[in-house]
C-alpha cells in the first residue's frame, strides 16, 4: 500500500524515513504540538515550501533545467488568488475563478517559455528566465492598481477557514494546552492534505515512464534524441507541469496568509531560496524537498534568534577588549560574520559546498548510510 | 639506429566508458618518417591526442626524448618542440593567414619577428599562402587550409610534428606540394609522425610504417621492406601499394 | 613582406564593417526621433542612453570574452559591479582617505577629478583580486560542467554579497557626483550632463584600448584565436589557463570600473545593484552574441537607449522593452548579433 502511494520511490534509508515519518506527524499535528501563531505560520510556511522546492526539483533535479522564472508561477497562483478574492470577494467561486485564470496563465507562460527553449541553448535558456522573471516582478509591482503594488494585497478568504468560524464548540486538547476549533485549523490541515496530495502525484510522475524519459534527457540529451525521443515535447512537459505544481502552491500560500506582495511571492530572493534549498536537499530526490524545507525555515525563524544568542556574549567580549582601531574593527566584523542577520552567508557557503562535494544533498548523503 | 625519439609503451586511453588503446607500443625513430596506418576507427588519431596529452592515458608510458609526458599539459607537450596538425586542421578561420602563422610562431610576438629564411621558404612551397596573406583564413579552400596548417607546423623548427590525415579530401596537386614540404623538413633532421591513409603518401613519405589495428600496433618495420613485400601488404591493409602507378585493391 | 594581392583586398578582420550590425543604433535612435518628438529632449535622452549603454558595455565585456573563451558563464558577475561601487564609495565618501568630510567636497575641480580617477584605479584593482580569488573558489572547481557553473556562481555571488552587508551595512549609501561633473552642458534647449558625456568618453577609450589590444597584440590574438578554438591554441604551446585567469580578472576589473560609474550615475548604492544589473548584462550578451566584443558593444548600446527612450516614452514598460528586444534580436538571429563560430 505504501509502496504504491509512494510510486515505489521509497526513501531507501533508515534515517531518511525515520527523519521524513517523523516530519510528516510533526507537521500534520503541529496545531497540536506547539502553541502560538509564530510555529502554525512556520509549519504552513514549510508545506507551501515543500511543494514550490518540489515542483523545482522535477525541473531542476530531474530534468536538468536551469530557470529563474519559477517563482514566477509561485507568483502567479498567489497573485491570481488575490486578485480574485479582492475584487470579486471571499467566496469558493471566486478562489476558483482565481485558481482557472492562474492556472490558465501559467499554462501559456510555461508552453512559450518551454517551446522557446528550443531556439537557444542551456545557458541561454537559464538567463531568459533570469530576464523574464525580473520583468514580471517589475510588472507586478507596477500595476499597482491590480496587484496593490509594492504594499501588496490582503483580503478575506471564505468564512469557514477564518479564525472565527469554529466548527467544535470544545477546544481541541494541544499538547499542555488547548486550541480552539476554528477555520484557522480547518485551513492548515488542508494545507497539508493538499501538499501531501500533491508531492504523491509529483512521485508519481517522475517514476512513471515519462519520468524515466526526463531523466534520460538530462543524462544525455543526444543519446534520448537518437532513439527517438522528442527531447523538445518532454522538456516542454516538465517546464509546464513544474510550473502548474508551482501554481498551486502559490494559491495555497495565498490563501493561508490572506495576503500577497511581490516580495513574499516573487522576489529574486525567494527565488535564490528555492535554488539553495533544492541543492542542499538533494536534486532529483523529491525527499530532499521535505528535509531540505524543514531545515531552512527552521533555521531562518529560530535559528538567528540561536545565533543572536551565542553571539552575543562574544560581541560583548570583543567590545570589551577591542576598543578602537583597526584590529578592534576587524574583531568586531569577524564576529558579525556569525551574527544573525548574516545567515544567508553561511547558507550560501553552504550551497557552494553542497554543489561541489555534495551533489546529492543531505538526502543523498543519508542514502549513503 | 639512434635511441628513437617518442617512445610509446603498453598505452593505453579510455574515453569515458570506451576502451580504445589497449596497450600501444610504438617507437618513432629520430630524423625519419614514420606512417601509421590503419583502417578507419583503429585508434590512429586518439594515439595522437594521447601524445599530445589532449586525452590522459589510463595505462603504459610516453616518452619524448627521455621525458615523461603523462603528467605535462599539452602546452607544455608542444613547447618541448611538438608540433601537432589535428585531422580538422585547427585552423582559425577569423583570423587571418598572417595571423595564424604569427600565433604558431611562439618566439615572435609580431610579423618582424618571424625567420624570414623560413617564411619564405613555406611561401616558395605554398604560393597560395603568400596571396592570401592578410585574408581571413577561414576564406581558404579546403587545400590552402591544408597548407595553412602544415605551414603553421613548419614556421618554426620543431622536433617531432604530429600530422593526422592532411591529405584527406585534397587534389593530387596539392598532395604533392604537401609531400615536398614534408620532406624538406625530414632532410633539415625533423622526425615526423604520420597518420595516413593514403598509401601514396606513404609509400613515398615513409622511412618507417606502424600497423594499427582495434587500438594495438599490429606491426612495424622498414617501409622498404613492406613496399618490396606484396603479400606482407595485402595481409597487412588489403591492399598493395603497387608501383608508381598506385595501390592495387585485391 | 608579403602584399596583399589586388583582387583579394580585404579589410583587416577587425574593421569587418557588418552594416546591419552598425546599422541598428542609428536605427533605434532615429525611430526614438520620431516617436519623441522634441529634438532637445531626444539629444538628453540619447546621451543618457549612450552611456548608460557605454558602463553596461564595459561590465558585460568581461563577461562575454570569458564565456567565449573558456565557456563559462559566471553568473555572479555582478558581484564585481557592486564591490566596485561600494569602494569607490568608500574612498570617496566621508570615510575616505585624506581629506575630512570627503573627497567630493574638496573645492578644487581637478582635486576631485583626480580623486575619482584614484577611486576608479582602486576599485579596478580590488575588483581585479576579488576576480582572481573568485575564479579560483568558483569557476575553477566546475570547468565544463554548465549547470553546476551556474548554481556555483550564484552561491559565490550570495557569499559575497553577504560580505559586502557585512562590511558596508545594508542600507543605501549615497554616491553622490562631485562638483565639477554636476550640472549640463546646454545647447539651445538640450542639457547633456557632464557626467554622462564622461562615462561615454571613457566607454569609448575603453573600447579603444580592448580594440587595439585584441587586435593588434599577441595576447589579443591569442584571446581571439583560444575564442575560436582553444585546444588548438593549448597545442601551438600556450597554456589556455593562464590566459583564462588574465581575461577573468580583466573582466572582473572592467566590471569594476563600471560599477564605480553606475554608482555615480545612480547616486545611491544598495548592495543588489549586482544582482539588479546582472539581469540588464545578461540581455546585453545574449543580444550581443556570447563571444562577441563588437556584438556586445552594440547590444549594450542598443539596451541603453531602448531603456532610455521608453522610460521617456512608456516607463511601465521600461524593461519589458529590453526584454522584447532581446526576444526580436533572437527571432531574427538566435545565436545573438554576432556569434563565434566556434570549432571546440
Amino acid at each position: 500500500m505504501i509502496r504504491y502511494l509512494l510510486s515505489n520511490d521509497l526513501p531507501r534509508s533508515r534515517v531518511l524515513s525515520t527523519l521524513l515519518i517523523a516530519l510528516v506527524i510533526t507537521l500534520a499535528l503541529a496545531p497540536l504540538l506547539f502553541p502560538g501563531a509564530k510555529a502554525l505560520a512556520v509549519a504552513a510556511k514549510i508545506l507551501v515550501f515543500v511543494l514550490l522546492v518540489a515542483s523545482y526539483d522535477l525541473l531542476l533535479g530531474y530534468t536538468g533545467i536551469v530557470s529563474f522564472a519559477h517563482t514566477m508561477f509561485f507568483g502567479i497562483g498567489a497573485y491570481s488568488v488575490a486578485i480574485a478574492c479582492s475584487r470579486l470577494g471571499p467566496s469558493w467561486t471566486s478562489i476558483g475563478i482565481g485558481l482557472v485564470g492562474s492556472i490558465a496563465a501559467s499554462l501559456a507562460l510555461a508552453l512559450l517559455i518551454g517551446l522557446f527553449s528550443l531556439r537557444v541553448r542551456a545557458i541561454f535558456f537559464a538567463m531568459l528566465t533570469l530576464a523574464v522573471a525580473s520583468a514580471f516582478q517589475t510588472l507586478a509591482s507596477q500595476l499597482s492598481e491590480w496587484t496593490g503594488g509594492e504594499d501588496g494585497l490582503s483580503f478575506r478568504t471564505p468564512e469557514v477557514l477564518s479564525a472565527a468560524a469554529q466548527w467544535r464548540d470544545t477546544p481541541l486538547q494541544g499538547l499542555g494546552f488547548t486550541v480552539s476549533a476554528d477555520g484557522r485549523l480547518l485551513a492548515y490541515w488542508g494545507l497539508f492534505v493538499i501538499v501531501c496530495v500533491a508531492f504523491l502525484l509529483l512521485l508519481r510522475i517522475v517514476n512513471s515512464p515519462f519520468g524515466r524519459v526526463l531523466q534520460a534527457i538530462r543524462e544525455n540529451p543526444f543519446r534520448a534524441e537518437a532513439i527517438g525521443y522528442q527531447t523538445v515535447i518532454y522538456r516542454t512537459l516538465s517546464v509546464v507541469i513544474s510550473a502548474l505544481f508551482a501554481t498551486l502552491a502559490g494559491a495555497l500560500m495565498a490563501l493561508w496568509l490572506r495576503y500577497n506582495g511581490p516580495d513574499t511571492s516573487l522576489s529574486f530572493e525567494l527565488m535564490l531560496d528555492v535554488l539553495l534549498v533544492v541543492v542542499i536537499g538533494g536534486m532529483g530526490t523529491m525527499y530532499g524537498a521535505w528535509i531540505g524545507s524543514a531545515l531552512f525555515l527552521l533555521a531562518q525563524n529560530y535559528l538567528q534568534a540561536l545565533m543572536q544568542s551565542l553571539v552575543k556574549p562574544l560581541a560583548d567580549g570583543v567590545a570589551m577588549i577591542g576598543g578602537t582601531g583597526p584590529l578592534a574593527d576587524v574583531l568586531r566584523w569577524a564576529v558579525g560574520l556569525m551574527g544573525p542577520d548574516r545567515w544567508l552567508l553561511w547558507l550560501g557557503v553552504l550551497f557552494v559546498l553542497s554543489v561541489y562535494h555534495f551533489p546529492e544533498g543531505v538526502v543523498g548523503r543519508l542514502r549513503r548510510f | 639506429m639512434s635511441a628513437p625519439l617518442l617512445s610509446l609503451a603498453g598505452v593505453q586511453t579510455h574515453i569515458g566508458t570506451y576502451h580504445i588503446l589497449h596497450g600501444v607500443d610504438l617507437e618513432v625513430p629520430s630524423g625519419r618518417v614514420t606512417m601509421l596506418l590503419g583502417r578507419n576507427g583503429a585508434g590512429k588519431t586518439t594515439c595522437l591526442r594521447t601524445i599530445m596529452q589532449h586525452w590522459r592515458r589510463s595505462g603504459g608510458s610516453i616518452h619524448f626524448e627521455g621525458v615523461d609526458l603523462a603528467p605535462l599539459r599539452p602546452s607544455e607537450v608542444a613547447r618541448l618542440g611538438i608540433a601537432y596538425v589535428p585531422e580538422n586542421m585547427g585552423i582559425f578561420g577569423g583570423l587571418t593567414v598572417r595571423e595564424n602563422l604569427l600565433l604558431a610562431a611562439r618566439s615572435a610576438q609580431n610579423d618582424a619577428q618571424i625567420d624570414r629564411d623560413r617564411l619564405n621558404r613555406i611561401f616558395e612551397q605554398f604560393p597560395a599562402l603568400e596571396r592570401f596573406w592578410q585574408s581571413p583564413a577561414g576564406s581558404l579552400s579546403g587545400g590552402q587550409k591544408q597548407m595553412l596548417a602544415i605551414a603553421r607546423a613548419l614556421i618554426e623548427p620543431r622536433r617531432l610534428l604530429l600530422i593526422d590525415e592532411p591529405s584527406k579530401g585534397l587534389a593530387p596537386a596539392i598532395v604533392e606540394t604537401m609531400i615536398a614540404a614534408l620532406d624538406r623538413a625530414r632532410q633539415e633532421g625533423t622526425t615526423i609522425l604520420l597518420v595516413e591513409q593514403n598509401l601514396e603518401v606513404a609509400r613515398r613519405l615513409g622511412d618507417f610504417y606502424a600497423v594499427m589495428d582495434n587500438g594495438r600496433i599490429v606491426h612495424q618495420g622498414a617501409m622498404s621492406a613492406l613496399v618490396s613485400d606484396p603479400e606482407l601488404q595485402t595481409r597487412l591493409l588489403g591492399f598493395t601499394l603497387g608501383n608508381d602507378d598506385g595501390p592495387t585493391r585485391h | 613582406m608579403a602584399q596583399p594581392d589586388t583582387e583579394s583586398s580585404w579589410k583587416l578582420p577587425q574593421t569587418r564593417v557588418d552594416p546591419l550590425l552598425w546599422g541598428l543604433v542609428p536605427l533605434l535612435a532615429g525611430l526614438a526621433l520620431v516617436a519623441v518628438g522634441s529634438p532637445s529632449t531626444w539629444l538628453t535622452l540619447t546621451v543618457a542612453g549612450l552611456a548608460m549603454g557605454m558602463m553596461l558595455f564595459m561590465i558585460a565585456s568581461g563577461l562575454t570574452l570569458v564565456f567565449g573563451l573558456m565557456d563559462v558563464l559566471n553568473f555572479g558577475h555582478g558581484v564585481f559591479i557592486a564591490t566596485g561601487a561600494f569602494i569607490a564609495t568608500t574612498v570617496l565618501g566621508p570615510t575616505g582617505f585624506g581629506a575630512p568630510g570627503g573627497w567630493l567636497l574638496v573645492p578644487q575641480w581637478h582635486l576631485q577629478i583626480a580623486a575619482v580617477m584614484v577611486a576608479i584605479l582602486v576599485a579596478m584593482a580590488a575588483t581585479g583580486m576579488l576576480g582572481l580569488v573568485f575564479e579560483r573558489l568558483f569557476v575553477r572547481p566546475v570547468y565544463g560542467q554548465h549547470l553546476k557553473q551556474i548554481l556555483i556562481t550564484m552561491g559565490g555571488m550570495i557569499v559575497i554579497e553577504e560580505l559586502i552587508k557585512s562590511i558596508w551595512g545594508t542600507q543605501q549609501i549615497p554616491l553622490p557626483l562631485p562638483e565639477a561633473l554636476r550640472g549640463a552642458f546646454i545647447f539651445g534647449d538640450a542639457a547633456i550632463e557632464r557626467f554622462r558625456l564622461l562615462a561615454v568618453l571613457i566607454g569609448l577609450i575603453v573600447l579603444a584600448v580592448l580594440m587595439v589590444i585584441l587586435g593588434r597584440t599577441k595576447i589579443g590574438l591569442l584571446v581571439r584565436a583560444g575564442v575560436e578554438d582553444r585546444e588548438m591554441v593549448e597545442s601551438l604551446g600556450y597554456p589556455v589557463r593562464r590566459l583564462f585567469i588574465g581575461v577573468f580578472v580583466a573582466g572582473s576589473a572592467l566590471a569594476g570600473l563600471g560599477g564605480v560609474l553606475w554608482g555615480m550615475y545612480q547616486q545611491t548604492i544598495t548592495p543588489q545593484i549586482g544582482a539588479q544589473v546582472n539581469v540588464l548584462i545578461f540581455i546585453v550578451i545574449i543580444i550581443g552574441g556570447l563571444g562577441s566584443i563588437m556584438g556586445s558593444f552594440v547590444a549594450a548600446l542598443l539596451v541603453g537607449l531602448m531603456g532610455n527612450y521608453t522610460g521617456f516614452l512608456a516607463p511601465k514598460l521600461a524593461l519589458f522593452s529590453n526584454i522584447a528586444l532581446m526576444v526580436a534580436i533572437l527571432i531574427w538571429r538566435p545565436e545573438g548579433l554576432r556569434p563565434v563560430t566556434k570549432i571546440r
